[in-house]
Parts: C-alpha cells; structure tokens; sequence
C-alpha cells in the first residue's frame, strides 16, 4: 500500500490507500477554489517543466492536464504525436530520452499500449510520471476525478465540504459500473478507488464484454442489470470502446442499448439521488441515452470541471518533494 | 496545551516537546487588545480595514482581532483568511499536503490590510502571503500583525503590530494560540 502520492509517480490506482486518495482529494478541494478566482493561477510549480505527451488521441484529459499545469505556473512542452518524429518511427524510448534532454520535472503521458507509462518511468527515473491513459491498464487522473465528484455532490447534498468529511461518505456506498468493462481502464481506476474508500462496487456488462479475470477483482457481478439499478447509489457508465474492437463483442450495438443501455426508461425507474456519471466522449443513443445525458442526476458536466484541479492537486503533490529549482 | 494545539503542530510536521508556557490566555488577550488600539491610533478610521488571518495559525488571532476592531468602530471589521501553501519558496524542501482554504470575500483594492500571523520567524510565509495577496486586488496598504516576533529574519521584512518580542535559539520551537504562548523544542516526527 502507497500512503501518499507525494513525490512519486502515478501509473496506477491499484495500490494506493484510502490515506493516499484522500489527500489528493482534500489537495483538489483547495484548487477548486483557485479555479474560482479572478486570477486563477498560482506560482506553485514555478519553473518546473511538465511534457505533455499523448500518443492517443484526447480532448478533455490533454486540455485539462495542460490547464492544470498552466494554472500552476509551470511550463508545458506539448508533443503532437501526429506531427513528430514518432511518425518516422522513433522508438518510445528515443523519443523520450529527446524531451528529457530538454529538461522536464514530469510527463503526462497518454499511450495505446498497457504498461508504457511504467516503462517511461524507467527510463527516466528523475522525472516524475504520470499515466494518462495506458491501453486497457490505468487512467488513475480519471478514477480521482470520479470520486472527487461522488464526493463532491453528496457532500453538498448533506450539507458538509469534501474536507472535513474525508473518505466516510464511500463506506457503504453502492456503485454501479456499467458496459465496456473489458476494454476499460477507466473502469479499473475508478474500481480501485472506489473500493480502496469503502465503496461496494458491482459490474454490469454482457459476458463478452466482461475481463477473463473479473472472479479476482475485488467486485460483485451483476446478474440483473435492472435490478442492480434500483440497488446503485451511483451508476457510473462505460464508453464502448469502437477503436478496441468492441463493436465485434456485441451482436449488434442496438442490442447492447436494449440490454445494458441507459435508457430513458431505465432512467426513469432509478431511485431518486442516483448519481449518473460517464468519463466521455459519450456514445449518445448507445451507452447512454441523449435525455439521460441532459438528467439533472447526471454530474457528466461537473466530472469535466473538476478534471482541472484533480490534476493540478496530482501534478502539486507528485512534484513536491523533487529536486527542481523553484526559482523563488 | 490542548491537543487540538498538538495537533496543529503535527500538522505542520513537527512534533512539540513542550518546555515552557509564557504567555498565558489573559496575556494574549491584553496583547491583542493593545495591538487593536495600535492599529486605531494607526489609521483614525477603520473603514477600509481588513483583517486578513495567515492559514492556519493566524486565524484565531485574525478572527478575534476583527471582532474586537469591530467593537471598537461600532460596524463590522471584514475578515478574510488566506493560505499561501501554493505561493511557498519551499516545494522541494517541505511539501505542504493543503486542507485549509483561502476565504477572501471582498475585493482588496483600495483597503488598507492587517496581515495577522501567529509566530514571525524567517518572513518567507510573508514574502508568500504578500505575493498572494495581490492576486486578490491592489490594497491601499498592507501591515503586518503578528503574535511572536521570534527573531531569525531571512528577508527584509518587519511586523507593525507585535503581541511579543521572544528571542529564540533556531532549534527551538513557538506555538502560539489564543490559549497561550509556549516554547518548546522541535523533534522530527
């Protein structure tokens, strides 16, 4: 167990104690309020050099890490993969040992492979790392933003801030994860957090989309879909993944709808206060139907917003502690 | 010392070894009251005073300071209170892990401030607290208040307003709190 991401790498989420989470959240929660400031920037990673580099495609997350790192004064050297010389067929590890000459403190890194980010991590063990995104491993950034937002809007509905209540609002709280289990490192991040605060999670996904090893992760299968709808306190839905070949594991992706969709229908029969989160870029009318998307018990909207100070809170600690100048 | 006082020390990663209390509740309190009427006598007017609490140990000092201002002026004295965790000069050396919020609910220009902190040691938590004040407004001008002089200035900056002047051996240790004032030493946690 990992006590605290300080002045470490984040490849995964797998590992990391309740402690560790709750002090990236509790970080987070002060950067919420920089974010609503008039000048939303702070001096705090002043002269670190952050690379960005995304070897797949993204909008939110690339946008939001780089908003981050921006809002932390630190300097962004940004890698448009389509454009360089990985498209001449540079190895991962030349391209780089080329960024790390330049002199970077951390790298974001985004990669269709599983496990690039901890191979990285390797070959420039001074520079802090943190995974984005690796193939069907780990989104750790999303999984946080997740509970921060469960976190968020409960305590909010109670009447507490995220702080003062730490992780208690997770013991005994029901998710549900819904879809492309498979195929998703999102679902393994948000799982390990949620299971790591206290959460009972159940997955719900037509045999073939299910992991081979799903026994040995630390959830319940669901049996019944609708029933496990009235059971959820959150409904957490999955992007079926068309680039990873989904598409071939279903018969048809109007029979995934009717199964394991989220209709409006099925909307409909929720228990009021379910909470309805997607990660994005949503597949309208497949996952998720448009109404449902628009529900005021969605918080798909409030996941985006707090993507910028999860990252920040992510990028502050993982480079405190590190050896650059702060040039103050 | 209560353990709520502990347990801000710890906080702060330290742990206290107490060794002796020297300014009890009562001397708090007269100290606060005359550094109030200092800053009337200062300003005549303390209409466009704020008190701004330095995260975490200036806060109590701010919040009772503000009250007693307001007493004194017979209308509200605005309070605010400011974390500097992300304005710091010592990310590489002492990562603060940040639960306390920045809580400034007007608008700083043209104020006159009162920056309230509990101990003064090297001035570095200033030289932050001025940077991040001016993200909040241009403040007409700014002072500053504190508790402890404890000595040991690393940059030029002095308080307007001292509760007391204690000089101390670098390894020893203030905690100041609306209960008291009490030196100890410093032991790595």
């Amino acid at each position: 167990m990992t006590d605290s991401i300080r002045g470490a790498n984040l490849l995964t989420l797998d590992g990391l104690s309740r402690e560790a989470i709750v002090e990236v959240l509790d970080t987070a929660e002060s950067f919420v309020e920089v974010n609503q400031r008039a000048i939303k920037k702070v001096p705090a990673l002043r002269g670190r050099v952050v690379a960005s580099l995304f070897f797949e495609e993204s909008t939110r997350t690339r946008l939001s890490f780089e908003t981050a790192a921006k809002r932390l004064s630190a300097d962004v050297l940004s890698l448009a993969v389509a454009s360089s010389s990985v498209k001449k067929g540079e190895s991962l590890r030349d391209t780089i040992t080329t960024i790390d000459a330049l002199g970077i403190d951390a790298v974001v890194m985004r990669h269709q492979s599983s496990g690039a980010a901890e191979q990285v991590s390797r070959y420039v063990p001074h520079v802090r790392v943190i995974n984005a995104g690796d193939g069907l491993h780990q989104h750790p950034t999303q999984g946080l933003l997740d509970v921060f937002t469960v976190r968020q809007v409960l305590g909010e509905r109670q009447g507490t801030s995220g702080a003062e209540t730490g992780a208690e609002l997770f013991v005994g709280l029901r998710v549900l994860i819904v879809g492309d289990v498979r195929h998703s490192r999102v679902a393994r991040s948000d799982i390990a957090a949620y299971v790591a605060l206290g959460a009972t999670v159940r997955v719900a996904a037509p045999g073939t989309l299910l992991p081979e090893d799903v026994d040995s992760w630390p959830v319940e299968v669901a049996e019944d879909f609708d029933e496990a709808l009235l059971w959820a306190d959150v409904v957490g839905l999955l992007r079926l993944q068309h680039e990873r070949g989904s598409g071939s594991f279903v018969p048809s992706l109007a029979e995934f709808t009717s199964t394991y969709g989220l209709t409006i229908e099925r909307a409909r029969t929720l228990r009021p206060g379910t909470l309805i989160m997607h990660p994005g870029p949503m597949n309208r009318g497949v996952e998720i139907d448009s109404r449902v998307a628009d529900l005021p018990a969605a918080v798909i909207a409030r996941q985006v917003a707090n993507g910028v100070p999860i990252r920040m809170a992510v990028l502050y600690l993982t480079l405190a502690g590190s050896e650059g100048e702060s040039g103050l | 010392m209560s353990t709520s006082d502990e347990r801000q020390a710890r906080q702060r990663g330290l742990t206290f070894l107490m060794k002796s209390q020297l300014l009890s509740s009562e001397d708090v309190t007269r100290a606060l009251r005359r550094m109030a009427h200092e800053i009337v006598e200062h300003h005549h007017t303390l209409g466009d005073v704020s008190v701004i609490g330095l995260q975490r140990g200036g806060e109590p000092f701010a919040r009772r300071l503000a009250s007693m201002l307001g007493e004194m002026a017979g209308d509200e004295v605005p309070l605010g209170l400011l974390d500097v965790s992300f304005y710091r000069d010592d990310l590489s050396l002492n990562p603060v892990p940040n639960s306390a919020m920045t809580a400034i609910g007007h608008d700083l220009t043209g104020r006159q401030v009162v920056l309230f902190d509990d101990v003064l040691f090297t001035g570095r938590t200033i030289r932050a607290a001025l940077n991040a004040l001016m993200d909040w407004g241009r403040p007409r001008s700014v002072q500053l208040a504190v508790m402890v002089d404890r000595g040991h200035r690393e940059l030029p900056i002095r308080p307007d307003y001292v509760g007391k002047n204690l000089p101390t051996a670098l390894d020893e240790a203030i905690v100041a709190t609306l209960e008291g004032v009490w030196i100890g030493t410093r032991v790595a946690p």
